[in-house]
């Protein structure tokens, strides 16, 4: 059933679905930025789509992301590596995850961005729930949402430089929240 | 309610005021919070009002952030499950489970977890549901002068804890769930003392159900206030006790069958105008509901391993590890390097006290994440309350926030 959510989008959009998976049982649409907006649209209004619960949404960080393969037949299964991500790709990856109570299917929806360009349109439009979340979001990884109503930090404060979860920025890092008085002694 | 104007405070415009004689009035900014004994954990509300009615509000979380996913990222995938433990501390259990879904969804293990430790994961489960829910229904109708019941729902939440604790050595913070399995087998006398101890809870929610269900305060209080529709409520991504006081009867249990939940017989309990007097009835009659789910797993729990037979996922038993070379190695690796998972992601859900709990792991194959997302519903929940607050009295919004039962680790991260 699920199956068919996936069919229909690559039948509507065809071009703009770079592909779809469905491992572990979860179904996935790697959706292009610029139709994004157009395949959640469709997503939502039409009556046999019709995915009116919005999950969730979040961003993957790739950067030096090597893929090990452990073969399940081995006990304590020593890793090998078949290949490091090449140098051209995408460095993030939108995560939206949508449901629909109606017909009680549900969908993931990719949507690879770069580096240099790390912006998409916002679906708070759509779903009011993507307005905390996209701020999550945008607070943790950096993505503009262009359109939000309201694009604040929402867990860190705004003094705080830099976005906590992505692979660069340093575990160790502290940015003690301290107000000084200076005095002339 | 007339137009608003927007004045400076302490300047009053007097020719703006209209003819039919209405006191002049300005709005104010008022913080509720970050620390305030209405506001469960902390979190701050910046009110806009109007005399005493709320126009606009800012609805602050994040004082709470501990950084989850990014010390995740960090730890071994069996250092995480302390981890989940903090996220919502009421009912830590349903973590645990959660959490350990997901791995073992990217392990292909879902369905090779022993009977007996799916049976116990939705026994602990569904003690920690009751003891969520007796936490919010108690602290809100403390937060409405009904002292009583809170004290009598906490005294019944201890007995549940030590339970837990006799089961996994801590009060709160369990880390009881393993992957594959739980972490050991249910004390002896579990059975008995979880019987008796339900019985005790199904008088004392009689006992509050008779101080609140009729009392006229606490039904002017809860009954009108903070009604949400279903679609919006949809949209807003409410989901748990919430969502089902709108009408809509989504429960993960029922929806996506985990674990045991399909052999159990239980009902789904909704409302109809999704006040908070809905959100109340609908908590109440969920504790029913999973009392009656843990008679019916402690009656048919099979004997049997608890945790999944599989040396790659389950740790050597001691008396191996401390007497032969292999067991031991395997132990070392297995506490230095964790379990490796294959690479993927998966997305595992669970109802949570509050709604739909899930985790988003992406994993490379070694033995930390690259990545772990967790769906908290507190975090989704707290963001209708500035939509529900709206036009509502300032000591609405405890009743309202009471029932939302934000969680400050969980929201927070």
């Amino acid at each position: 059933m699920a199956r068919n959510v996936l069919d229909a989008l690559t039948a509507k959009f065809g071009g703009a679905i770079l592909e779809t998976s469905s491992a572990y049982g979860d179904d996935v649409a790697v959706v292009k930025r610029e139709s994004l907006l157009d395949v959640a649209g469709f997503l939502k209004s039409d009556p046999a789509m019709a995915f009116d619960l919005p999950c969730y949404c979040t961003c993957v960080d790739y950067l030096g992301m090597e893929m090990l393969t452990v073969s399940p037949t081995t006990p304590l299964a020593v890793p090998s590596i078949p290949s490091a991500l090449p140098p051209e790709a995408p460095r993030y990856a939108m995560v939206y995850e949508l449901r629909s109570i109606k017909h009680r299917h549900r969908v993931r929806l990719k949507v690879p961005l770069h580096d240099n360009d790390l912006k998409l349109p916002t679906l708070s439009g759509l779903w009011a729930a993507f307005n905390w979340l996209e701020r999550e979001t945008y607070d943790m990884y950096g993505v503009a949402f262009e359109g939000h109503p309201d694009l604040r930090r929402i867990f860190m404060y705004d003094e705080f430089i830099g976005h906590p979860l992505r692979k660069d920025y340093p575990k160790e890092r502290r940015q003690p929240l301290v107000r000084r008085e200076w005095t002339d002694e | 309610m007339a137009e608003i104007k927007k004045l400076v405070l302490g300047r009053k415009v007097v020719e703006d005021l209209d003819e039919d004689q209405e006191l002049p009035h300005e709005l104010m900014t008022v913080n509720m919070g970050p620390s305030h004994p209405a506001m469960h954990g902390t979190v701050r509300i910046v009110l806009t009002v109007d005399g005493e009615r709320v126009v606009e509000s800012d609805v602050q979380p994040g004082f709470l952030h501990r950084c989850f996913e990014k010390e995740s990222e960090y730890a071994t995938y069996t250092q995480i499950f302390p981890y989940t433990d903090r996220l919502n501390y009421i009912s830590p259990m349903i973590n645990n489970v959660g959490y350990a879904m997901a791995v073992e969804k990217l392990l292909g293990l879902t369905d090779a977890v022993p009977v007996r430790a799916q049976y116990i994961r939705v026994i602990v489960s569904e003690i920690s549901r009751i003891t969520d829910h007796l936490t919010c229904v108690g602290a809100s109708a403390m937060e409405l002068g009904a002292f009583t019941p809170f004290l009598y729902f906490l005294k019944a939440r201890e007995w549940l804890f030590e339970l837990l604790e006799e089961l996994s050595g801590a009060r709160l913070t369990y880390s009881y769930v393993r992957i594959g399995g739980v972490v050991s087998d249910l004390t002896p006398d579990f059975n008995q003392r979880l019987t008796d101890l339900l019985d005790k809870i199904d008088g004392v929610m009689l006992e509050v159900e008779g101080l609140l269900n009729n009392n006229r305060i606490f039904r002017d209080r809860m009954e009108g206030v903070g009604p949400f529709s279903a679609a919006e409520a949809l949209s807003f991504g409410l989901t748990g006790p919430c969502l089902r006081a709108c009408g809509v009867d989504y429960d993960v249990r029922k929806d996506n069958p985990y674990l045991v939940y399909d052999r159990l017989e239980f009902d789904v309990p909704v409302g109809t105008a999704g006040d908070c007097f809905d959100r109340y009835l609908v908590r109440l009659e969920e504790m029913r509901q999973s009392i009656r789910m843990l008679r019916q797993a402690m009656r048919d729990i099979p004997a049997g391993p608890v945790i999944v037979d599989d040396p790659r996922v389950a740790l050597p038993p001691k008396k191996e590890a401390y007497n032969t070379i292999e067991a031991m190695i395997r132990h070392f690796k297995h506490i230095v390097d964790g379990i490796r998972v294959p690479p993927g992601e998966a997305y595992a859900w669970c109802e949570g006290g509050n709604g739909e709990l899930g985790f988003f792991v992406v994993a490379d194959g070694t033995g930390r994440p690259w990545k772990c997302y967790c769906r908290s519903p507190s975090l989704i929940n707290t963001q209708t309350v500035s939509k529900t607050i709206q036009g509502h009295l300032i000591s609405d919004v405890v009743p309202i926030f009471g029932m939302i039962n934000m969680i400050g680790g969980e929201c927070d991260k």
